[in-house]
C-alpha cells in the first residue's frame, strides 16, 4: 500500500501498539528549554530516574534571556531562577547545554538544524509547540507539555496516537516581495487556526520545492497557527546540502548511509490523504494579520472586516472583540494602521536570510522617527554572521537597534515588551492578545514587510521599497 | 495523579472562542519551577484589572462560579503554546473538567497527564449545557459510563478508552512505558544497526 511521509516516519519509529491505537514512539532527538522542563526534571527527581539518552538531548536558554548586554546577567529574579535551574538540571543528569555565554546560544528551533541535530526522517519532540519549524528537514517534529518532557527524558519514548493526513499544495511562483511568509499566513486564514487539528500537514508543490531550507522552516514553524500538530517537507538535495558539515550531522561512511536513507523519504505516488488543499502562488500578496487570532489575515492592499457582514454569531462576538482589542474601526484600509514598534526576531524569521530580506529593503534608508524598532537575531551564529555580511550597519544606520540573541518580544518573557495599546508589526508567529505586553497590538508580517512598516511608520506594501 | 470519577459542579460559562493558553495563563506566570500556585493567575488579564483588583464582570469572578469544577467554554479551547502551566492553572483554580466542541490538540493531551477531563460536545448540547450555568444549576460527570447528567436528561460523550483508564485508576504514564523497557532496548538495538548516525556513534 503507498504510503505517505508521515505514515512511513511513524511506522519507523513504532515500539509497540495497542489494540485501541495507542502507540509508543521512538523519540530520536528531545530539544530542552528553561521554560517547560523544570517541573520535568523535578518529577524525575522525585521518582529517583534518570534520563535515558543524555546524549539525544540538547538544551538551551531562550525565552528568558535578556537581549542587551549580559555581562551582569539576567537582573529579573523569577528569569534568572529558571535560567540557572536548566543549567543545574543538565548538569545533574548529564544533558548538553548552550548556556547564556555560549556562541552558540539562540532560540531552540533555530540552533537544532543549525548544528544538524536536526535530521530528516527523525522523530523530534520539545516542551515547545514551534517545534513544528523542525518539518521541514522532513522530520516528525511536534511540541509536547512537561508531563511528556518528563516522559521523554525518563523513557525516550512517547505515547501517541496516529494523526490524520493532511497535504497542501502549492504550485506555481511566487510575485516579487512575496514570501514564504505570506504563503503560511494565506494558508491559515483558508484553513482556520483549527483547520489542522488532528492532522500532521504535509506541504508539498512545485512552490514549496523551490524553496530554501530557512523558506520552508518558516512554513513549518506556523503549522500549529493552523491546529496542526505537525507539518512536514520531503527532503531533498537542499537539505542534504544545509546538513552536510555541520557539528552534529552524521560524518564521513554515517554520512552516505544517513543519506542514502534520508532519499527514501518520501510519499508514495497514490499515497491517500485525509484532506488536501491546492493553493497558487501567483495568487499570493503581501499579508497583515489585522485581529488577534493568525487566522485573522488580510492583504496589505485589503481593509479591516466589518462585523456586520457577519451572519454566524461566533464569528461576529470575536470580530468585535479583536476589533476593540487593536483598536481599529471595520473597513479602515491596512496600509492607515499607524504603528508605533517593529520586531524583525524570533523562531519564524529570526534566521540569516530574513535578516537579510529585511536589511535590503532597509538599505540607504531611515526609519520613521516616532518608531522603535528592533533586530533580535535567533542564535549568536546568525548575528556573527549577519556581522560578517555587515547587516548590523544597514539596521543600526536605518534607526533599528541590533540585540543580542533570544525568543524576547515574540512573547516577552524578557524586558523586551509593548506597552498598553502600543502597536507593534512583528515577524513572530502570534498576534494574541496580551502575547507582547499587556494590552499591546501585534501585527504579524513577513521580514520585508516589517522593515517596510518601520520606515513609513504605518503597515506598508513591501513592493513599494523594493531596491 | 488525582483519580477521576465523578463529578458534580455548578459549571461557568465561558462563551469566547479560541481561548488559547495565552489567555488561560499569561507568560509572566511561566517563571515558576513549581505546578502549584498558578490558580490565582488563571485568566489573569481577565479577571484582573490594571490595578490587581478583580473584575466583577468576569464569570470565575462571581459565587458561585469561583467554585465551579467545571468549565464550558467556546470552540477551539485551548489554542496556541504548548504551556502545561494552563492545565496546571486550571487545576490549581479547582476545575477538573472543560467542555467544549473541540479541544487544541497538545492542551487535550495534557489535561489527562493531568487529571482533567476535556469533554467534546456539539454546539447544540453545549447550549443546553450553558443554561445550567446561567441558572447556577448542577451538572454530573460520570466517566465511567461516559456521560454527563443534566435535570432529567443526559448526553454521552467519547472518551479514548486508553485515556479513561488512565483518568479513573490515576495512572502514571511513565510508570505503564516503563514496563515496556525491554520492547525500548530491542528497537534501539535495531536502530544501533540500521541507523548508526542516530546515535551520534
Ligand atoms: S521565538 Fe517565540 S515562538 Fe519561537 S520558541 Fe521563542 S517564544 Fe516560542
Amino acid at each position: 500500500m503507498p504510503n505517505t511521509l508521515y505514515d512511513k516516519i511513524w511506522n519507523d519509529h513504532l515500539v509497540d501498539q495497542q489494540d485501541d491505537g495507542t502507540a509508543l514512539l521512538f523519540v530520536d532527538r528531545h530539544l530542552v528549554h528553561e521554560v517547560t522542563s523544570p517541573q520535568a526534571f523535578e518529577g524525575l527527581r522525585n521518582s529517583n530516574r534518570k534520563v535515558r539518552h543524555p546524549k539525544l538531548t540538547l538544551a538551551v536558554a531562550d525565552h528568558n534571556v535578556p537581549t542587551t548586554d549580559r555581562s551582569k546577567g539576567i537582573s529579573d529574579q523569577e528569569s534568572k531562577i529558571q535560567v540557572d535551574t536548566l543549567e543545574s538540571n543538565c548538569k545533574e543528569f548529564g544533558i548538553q547545554l548552550f548556556g547564556m555565554g555560549d556562541k552558540r546560544q539562540g532560540i531552540v528551533h533555530i540552533i537544532g538544524p543549525e548544528q544538524g541535530f536536526t535530521q530528516p526522517g527523525t522523530v523530534i519532540v520539545c516542551g515547545d509547540s514551534h517545534t513544528a519549524t523542525h518539518g521541514a528537514f522532513g522530520s516528525l517534529a511536534f511540541g509536547i507539555g512537561t508531563s511528556e518532557v518528563e516522559h521523554v527524558l525518563a523513557t525516550q519514548t512517547l505515547v501517541q496516537k496516529k494523526a490524520k493526513n493532511f497535504r497542501v499544495n502549492v504550485d506555481g511562483k511566487l510575485p516579487l516581495g512575496v514570501t514564504s511568509k505570506d504563503v503560511i499566513l494565506q494558508i491559515i486564514g483558508k484553513i482556520g487556526t483549527a483547520g489542522g487539528t488532528g492532522c500532521v500537514i504535509e506541504y508539498a508543490g512545485d512552490l514549496i520545492r523551490s524553496l530554501s531550507v530557512e523558506q520552508r522552516m518558516t512554513i513549518c514553524n506556523m503549522t500549529i497557527e493552523g491546529g496542526a500538530r505537525a507539518g512536514l517537507i520531503a527532503p531533498d538535495e537542499k537539505i542534504f546540502k544545509y546538513l552536510e558539515n555541520k557539528p552534529m550531522s552524521p560524518k564521513g561512511e554515517a554520512w552516505n548511509k544517513a543519506k542514502e536513507y534520508w532519499k527514501n523519504l518520501r510519499t508514495d505516488e497514490g499515497a491517500k490523504f485525509d484532506k488536501e488543499i491546492n493553493l497558487k502562488a501567483e495568487e499570493i500578496l503581501p499579508m497583515i494579520t489585522w485581529g488577534t487570532s493568525p487566522q485573522d489575515v488580510i492583504t496589505i492592499d485589503g481593509k479591516v472586516p466589518n462585523p456586520l457582514n457577519e451572519k454566524d454569531v461566533d464569528r461576529k462576538n470575536s470580530l468585535e472583540r479583536s476589533l476593540n482589542y487593536m483598536g481599529l474601526k471595520p473597513n479602515m484600509a491596512a496600509k492607515d494602521i499607524k504603528i508605533d514598534k517593529v520586531f524583525i526576531g524570533s523562531c519564524t524569521n529570526g534566521r540569516i536570510e530574513d535578516l537579510r530580506e529585511a536589511a535590503k529593503i532597509l538599505k540607504n534608508k531611515k526609519i520613521a522617527s516616532h518608531v522603535h524598532a528592533m533586530v533580535v537575531p535567533g542564535s549568536g551564529l546568525v548575528k556573527e554572521q549577519a556581522e560578517q555580511e555587515g547587516l548590523d550597519k544597514i539596521f543600526l544606520s536605518s534607526g533599528f537597534e541590533w540585540r543580542e540573541p533570544g525568543c524576547s518580544m515574540c512573547l516577552a518573557m524578557n524586558a523586551d515588551k509593548l506597552k498598553p495599546q502600543e502597536r507593534c508589526a512583528s515577524t513572530s508567529n502570534r498576534n494574541f492578545e496580551g502575547r507582547q505586553g499587556r494590552g499591546g497590538r501585534t501585527h504579524l508580517v513577513s521580514p520585508g514587510m516589517a522593515a517596510a512598516a518601520a520606515i513609513s511608520g504605518n503597515l506598508d506594501d513591501v513592493r513599494k521599497y523594493q531596491n | 495523579m488525582q483519580k477521576f470519577n465523578k463529578l458534580k459542579s455548578i459549571p461557568a460559562y465561558l462563551p469566547i472562542v479560541n481561548i488559547d493558553t495565552d489567555m488561560i495563563i499569561p507568560k509572566q506566570f511561566l517563571k515558576t519551577i513549581k505546578r502549584t500556585g498558578l490558580g490565582k493567575n488563571l485568566f489573569f488579564e481577565m479577571r484582573y484589572d490594571d490595578n490587581g483588583s478583580e473584575i466583577n464582570d468576569f464569570i470565575l469572578n462571581q459565587n458561585p462560579f469561583n467554585k465551579s469544577k467545571i468549565l464550558i467554554a467556546g470552540k477551539n479551547f485551548g489554542c496556541g503554546s504548548s504551556r502545561e502551566h494552563a492545565p496546571w492553572a486550571l487545576l490549581d483554580f479547582g476545575i477538573t473538567c472543560v467542555i467544549s466542541s473541540s479541544f487544541a490538540d497538545i492542551f487535550y493531551n495534557n489535561c489527562f497527564k493531568n487529571g482533567i477531563l476535556p469533554i467534546i460536545l456539539n454546539d447544540e448540547k453545549i447550549k443546553e449545557l450553558s443554561e445550567y450555568a446561567k441558572r447556577k444549576e448542577e451538572i454530573s460527570i460520570d466517566l465511567k459510563e461516559e456521560k454527563i447528567i443534566y435535570g432529567n436528561s443526559e448526553v454521552n460523550f467519547k472518551i479514548d478508552s486508553f485515556k479513561k483508564k488512565c483518568l479513573i485508576e490515576g495512572l502514571d504514564d511513565i510508570a505503564l512505558s516503563l514496563k515496556k523497557s525491554d520492547k525500548i532496548q530491542t528497537f534501539e538495538n535495531n536502530l544501533k544497526a540500521s541507523k548508526p548516525w542516530i546515535f551520534n556513534d
